[in-house]
This record gives C-alpha cells, structure tokens and sequence, in this order.
C-alpha cells in the first residue's frame, strides 16, 4: 500500500499523532488523534489475545499516552518543541533568569506566606500566578511559532516551570486550608 | 485474538461460541452480579430471587465451616465475633491503617503482609474472605447459565491503591475467577449510565458506597468513556455515617460507655440501629433509634436535623474532595452537565442537597444507585469477552494516586503523576555512588505527599548485580509500568554494560505468591482436575481463536507480507488446525505451544498490521475497513 507510512516507535510525539511540529496547535484535534489511536492500541482491546499481542498493543498504548500527556499540557509540549529543536531545558543546572522574573518569583513567594490557611487570599494568588502563567505562555508560543527562537522559548519554559511549582504550592494550601 | 480485532459489523458471532462474561460489583456491604443477555445487562439473582449479596462471611466450627450472605448476615448479632461484615475496608491494609478498627465487632490482628480477622475456623486474610464472596458470585452466574465462566470485570473504588487492588485480583484468583479487568466504580457506573440516557458531555460521577468514597470527572462522547480526574476517600462511606450516628445516640444517653468498651455483640446491634434509623431518616423527618445493650437500652428520637449535625462533618469531606477532583481536572462547576449519584448512600437527604447545593443543579438519580455499577461492569465484560458486535466501547481511565520513589532525606521525587492516562510507563535512570558498588536499594510510595512518611508504602526493591564500576558510571534504567488494571510493575537494567540488573521486590503491603499458592491449594473452589479441564478447553478456544484471526488477517493484509514469510505463516496455521481438529489426544500444553509458534509467527505481521492501522486512522479512512 503506498502513501501510508509505517509509524514506529521512533516516531516523535507529533509524528506519531500526525501533526506540525509546532506550539499552537488544535487540542480538539488532538484529543480526537490520541481516542483514534487508544481505539487501536489500548489493552482492552486485546484481552482475548495471545501474549506477544498483548505485549506489542501495551507498548504502543503506552507511547500514545506519553506522546498525548507531553502534547496536551502546554509547558511539556514547549520544552519537548525546545529539545527537538536542539536547545536544552536543562532546568536543573541552567537557572539564570532575568531580574524582573526572579522579583516576580520572590513576591509570589513572600504573598504564599502570607496567605496561608486564608482561603480567599489563596484564591487570589492562584489568579495571580494563572495570569502570570498565560503571559508566559503567549510569549513561549511567539518565540518558537513567529521568531523561530528556541533559545528565548526555552528560557521560558524554565520560568514557566517556577510559576507551575509555585502553584502547586498554592494549591496544596488550598487543599490543606479547605 | 492475533492483529487487529476483525468482525462483521452487525452480525453477531455463533451463539454456541458466546462466553460467559459477568460484571461485579464487589461492595463493601453488598456485592452484584450482572451479564448481557439478549443485548441488555442485567442483574442475576440468586434462587430465591434476590440480586443482592450481603457482603458477609460468617466463619464457624461446622461443616461447611461458613455461611455467606443473608445467612451470615442472620447471625450478626448472635455471632458477631466470626461474622465478617466491611471486609472491603482491610483489603491490602495492615491493622494499624484501618479506619476505626477497634470499633469493628470482630478482631482485626497484623498478619503477613496483610491484616488477618481471627475466627473460631482460625486466622483469614481479607482476601480469603472476599473470596469466598467472589466464589459464590461465581457459581450463581455458572448456575444461571449452566456453563463455565469465562471471565470477569470486577470493580474497585477508582480512588483504591495499588495494595487494594491488588489484594483484589488476589481475591478473583483465588475463587477461580478470570479476571478479564478491574474497572472504576464511577467509570463503570458511567458507562452503565451514558448508554442507557445516550449522555454526551462532561459528568461527574459522585459514588458514595458503604465505605469508600469516589468522585470521577468524566468526559463522554461517542461511545468513549475518557476520565479526566478522579479522587475521593478510600475509608469514608456509608458506614461512617452510621458509627457517627450510634456514637451520638451514646452521648444523649447518660450512663452508656465510650464507643470503644462496648462490647462485640452491642456494637454490632448499636450500628444496625443506627443503620435502620438512617435509612428512615431518607423517607421521614424523624425516627426511633433503639437498640438492647448490654450496660442499658438506648432508645433516642433522631431528628433529620440531628442526623445532619452528627454527619455535617462526614459529607463536607466528600464536598472538599470534589472541589479538589475538579481543580485537577482544571475545570469550574459550570464545566459539568450532571451529576449522577451512584451508591446506596447516595439516598441520604443529606447527601443529595450537599450535592445540589455544590453544583447548583439537582443530580440525577434515575437509575437504580445500588446496580448501576454491575451493570456497567457487565457491559464492559461482555465487550472484553468479544461477544459484543454493535459499536466499540472504549474507556480511557486515569491512575488516582501520584506512584513516586524516595530519594534522599526521606523525600518523594513523583514518577507518575496522579491523573495520567494509563496504561503508562516511566522509565527513570538512577546510578551508583560509591565505587565498585553491586547493589542498589529502591523504595516506591504512592501518594501525595512531599515526606515518604506521608504515602503509603507500595514495595521496596533492591537492583542486584550491578557491575563493579566507579562511582556514577552505571546507569540503571527502572521502568514502572501501570497496566489498564491500574496495577504496578518494575523493571531495571544497567544500560552501560548491558547486564539486566537482577531485581528483588519486597511488596510492603499484599500477599507473596507462595501465600496464594498454599491458599488455592486449600480452596475448595478450584479442585485439581477442575483446573485441568479448565485449562484444556481455554487452549483449545485461544487456539481456534488465533487461527480465525490469523487468517483474516492475511485475507486484509497479505500485500504486507513476503511470499517467504505468507508460506511460513500458512504452515504454521495448517498444523495448529490440525491439532485441535483431529488430533484428540493433544493435552492442553501442546496446543498452548502450537499457538505460541503461530504468534511468534505472526508478531511482526502483527506490528506492520497495527501501523497500518495507526496510519489509516489519521488519516481519517474509516475504520471499519481496516
């Protein structure tokens, strides 16, 4: 059969899903990639196989869920564009971020201690950081879509993943707090 | 079957090849069992007519040595010492994590690996208890059909963990049971109830049993049923609202001991009265409760305001966790469609205004909360079997609890977060810090929590046979998978040098394989020779199987092939027919060989099969044609 490629388990995310290898993209479409994909992979629909099929249906099951989660969430997705781009996150090591960022960072902090066992101020926080987290996001997808900048998208990611940290922080105390 | 799944679209298959395939609803207080028949689930009785199985074993000294269902149930207050009632509540727990279990009427002591309830028949596990439960299960739905069952689709709280549902599968095993999948509750009462009202949209699904709590955020669509959070409270049901109750009645009546001094038999009368109470309480404004107990009857008039004041605190955790289960599901209350109430508990006034209180629309209640989870299970089943020939289900379900390791200071780096989609895996690389070190030593926990102290203890392993190398020159890659059962696996190898590292896994909580060997060995359920048949005829029913499958596949997709390889395949189909066609004599490890060859035959026809697939799909060709 011609024009259908065999897709393999070196397949990248968006290969495997059939899609452009960039940030904007149509999570409707997506969604709808990864139900048409589980339809052929997922476990369930082996159970009365022999084991080699069961084997080969859970390995794919498991890669279109990894590819999907990296996909879906917004952050992961950008600093998986970064890497296949060839610029590391390197979040652990490269922590240099610009002034204004790290002030930013250091309030929402200071404001989290502040908050604490006060639902409605933790509330607020959390619109805070979500805002915070939207800015970012905008200026990550301008920098890989528009400028082709992988550099300036990387750097952030790794803000992006302070503010994701702070919430969850937030919204532990909220749990805690309720 | 080998490939992809093939078959007629509307025609449904020989009714002589039809397997028994149930659902069941293994509940804390009571447990179901439905089947398709005709196309439509439904609940099995038993010979009297009545489809619910009360949750409880009594152990005793005479033959049979145990009672189970209504007739253990009888002698709850005559006996409440051995008659075990809640046993879902022990399941893959150690005493100490269970919930208030010195008010339990029968003792509870520290075993192996797990909890044991001591009776005069001797020491159980929980697993042995909730066995001789799933057992009965099973020879009603055999009784029903007069036939073996295949398999079945038994449903945990989506909020149990690993040890919970693992304990169990144990269980199934040991009452003989195919276990062909645990499903969610929630997912299972979702499933039950957006076939039957053709739902579309996002539901929450609020199931509050008789002692677990769960609450699943679900998006549904076309026949897919996609869970997007899920979260809840494994020890907090039913039950807890009538401890809560029989503790308040206590208090209004002076004289009466703490909770904890009453004595077995009182405890047990004390919470049934409460139970009745509550359970009036759904139809009137007020209600007696009054039991006979040992230091002085209590009789009390209950007010439905009373009882909401005893349990105001019981309903507001459920309410906190579904704020919480939305928030992971990054959703708002306006986000969900409905709400439907599954569980027997659900029936409480209490519970169904918190509800609509919370959501701002009343929930929906039209179908029968004790039964929707069988249903749905059996709907599920039915499908897994292959008996179902109309549109394909498909059920994406989510892992409730984060899977982590400890690493140093007792802290928990997260490996699987809590929500994802499983199956899935993590692999993660972790290496040597000392020089010419062998050895290296894991600890997986699962929960939420930054502390190891905080989570619940899943296994400890330890990764052996590590070449001597320098100081962080190995690399061990650990690989946790977790299957559609939502049930752990660890793998390693050393990747530098190749050598599969030799793991050793020290479950922290559940029982070793030798426990589950010795029990079988006593069961009564699964004699030898039974085993034996069994075994027989599943081979020869995988063997034709395989064949069938085989050669629709090549009938589809032989373009895929070489004319090397279709020879192979060919010959490999002729001599399996051969066997299970003629050859009487072939014992069941034969013919399981036979099928072996022809997969071994058929594994990378499979893969090239399932790309296709893969890439027919995307490209949006219909699937039916594949």
């Amino acid at each position: 059969m011609s024009g259908v490629s065999p897709i393999s388990l070196q397949a990248n995310d968006f290969e495997l899903f059939d899609l452009p290898a960039r940030f904007e993209l149509d999570s409707l479409e997506l969604a709808k990639r990864w139900k048409a994909l589980q339809a052929l992979t997922h476990p369930d629909k082996f159970v009365s196989s022999t084991g080699a099929d069961q084997r080969m249906a859970m390995q794919r099951s498991v890669r279109v869920n990894e590819a999907y989660q990296r996909l879906r969430t917004p952050t992961l997705r950008a600093g998986y564009l970064c890497e296949l781009r060839g610029v590391s996150i390197d979040a652990e090591r490269n922590t240099a971020m610009p002034h204004a960022f790290l002030v930013q960072q250091m309030q929402l902090r200071e404001d989290l201690d502040d908050a604490l066992g006060n639902p409605t101020a933790l509330q607020q926080l959390a619109d805070v950081a979500l805002t915070a987290k939207k800015e970012w996001l905008n200026k990550v997808a301008t920098a890989l879509d528009i400028d082709n900048d992988a550099a300036a998208a990387a750097s952030g990611v790794r803000a992006l993943m302070f503010i994701e940290r702070v919430t969850k922080d937030i919204n532990q105390q909220l749990d805690d707090a309720a | 079957m080998a490939l992809l799944q093939i078959s007629e679209p509307g025609q449904s298959p020989d009714p002589h090849q039809r397997k028994i395939a149930v659902g069941i609803d293994l509940g804390t207080t009571h447990s179901l069992l439905a089947s398709v028949r005709n196309g439509i689930a439904e609940c099995l009785p038993d010979e009297h007519g009545r489809v619910i199985l009360p949750s409880v074993v009594r152990y005793t000294t005479e033959a049979p040595g145990r009672q189970i269902g209504y007739e253990a149930l009888a002698a709850q207050h005559t006996d409440p010492g051995n008659t075990i009632t809640s046993v879902k509540r022990l399941m893959g727990r150690q005493r100490g994590d269970v919930h208030n279990v010195d008010n339990l009427p029968y003792t509870v002591t520290d075993g192996e690996g797990m909890a044991l309830v001591n009776t005069v028949a001797g020491n159980k596990t929980p697993v042995e208890v909730s066995a001789e439960l799933l057992a009965t299960l099973r020879f009603r739905a055999e009784d029903s059909f007069d036939n073996d069952l295949f398999g079945a689709v038994i449903t945990v709280p989506a909020y149990f963990d690993d040890a919970q549902r693992q304990a169990t599968k144990d269980a199934a095993q040991l009452a003989g049971i195919n276990v062909l999948r645990l499903i969610n509750e929630p997912t299972a009462a979702a499933i039950a109830y957006g076939l039957e009202q053709g739902s579309e949209g996002v539901y929450a699904i609020y199931d509050l049993g008789g002692g677990t709590f769960d609450i699943s955020i679900l998006r549904l669509s076309k026949g897919v049923f996609e869970v997007v959070a899920t979260g809840g409270d494994s020890a907090l049901g039913g039950d807890d609202y009538d401890r809560a109750l029989a503790h308040w009645a206590l208090l209004q009546t002076p004289g009466q001991p703490a909770p904890e001094q009453l004595s077995a038999t009182d405890k047990s009368m004390l919470y049934n009265a409460a139970r009745a109470c509550k359970e009036q309480l759904s139809h009137t404004n007020s209600a007696e409760l009054a039991a006979p107990l040992g230091g002085g009857d209590i009789s009390v008039t209950v007010t439905a305001q009373n009882f909401a004041d005893a349990t105001a605190q019981l309903t507001l955790r459920t309410v906190q966790a579904v704020r919480k289960t939305l928030r992971d599901a990054d959703m708002g209350i306006d986000d969900v469609q409905g709400v439907v109430m599954v569980g027997g508990s659900t029936r409480m006034p209490v519970v169904l205004q918190a509800v609509e209180a919370l959501f701002g629309k009343p929930p929906l209640t039209n179908l029968n909360p004790d039964e929707v989870v069988a249903l749905g299970a059996a709907i599920q089943a039915n499908q897994l079997a292959g008996n179902h020939t109309g549109d394909a289900l498909l059920l994406l379900d989510v892992i409730p609890l984060s899977l982590g390791i400890e690493t140093m200071g007792g802290l928990v780096e997260r490996i699987v977060p809590r929500n994802s989609s499983i199956p899935t895996a993590r692999g993660q690389d972790f290496t040597t810090f000392k020089d010419g070190q062998t050895a290296l030593a894991l600890h997986v926990v699962q929960g939420e929590r930054d502390l190891v102290a905080d989570c619940r203890s899943l296994a400890r392993f330890e990764l052996r046979g590590i070449p001597p190398m320098t100081a962080g020159a190995a690399r061990i890659r650990v690989t946790f998978t977790v299957d559609a059962d939502g049930l752990l696996q660890v793998g390693a190898t050393e990747t530098q040098s190749g050598v599969q590292a030799h793991i050793d896994v020290k479950p922290s909580y559940g029982l070793s394989d030798d426990q589950i060997a010795a029990m079988l060995r006593d069961s009564f359920s699964t004699a030898q020779q039974d085993m034996q048949a069994r075994a027989l005829v599943e081979a020869r029913v995988d063997a034709e199987r395989m064949v069938l499958a085989t050669q629709s596949a090549l009938d589809a997709d032989a373009d895929l092939l070489t004319a090397q390889e279709r020879s192979g395949i060919t010959a490999s189909i002729s001599s399996l027919s051969d066997l299970i066609g003629s050859d009487a004599s072939a014992n069941a490890a034969t013919i399981e060989s036979h099928t072996k060859q022809l997969a071994a035959a058929t594994e990378g026809f499979a893969a090239a099969r399932m790309n296709r697939g893969i890439a027919q799909a995307l490209s949006g060709k219909r699937l039916d044609s594949v």
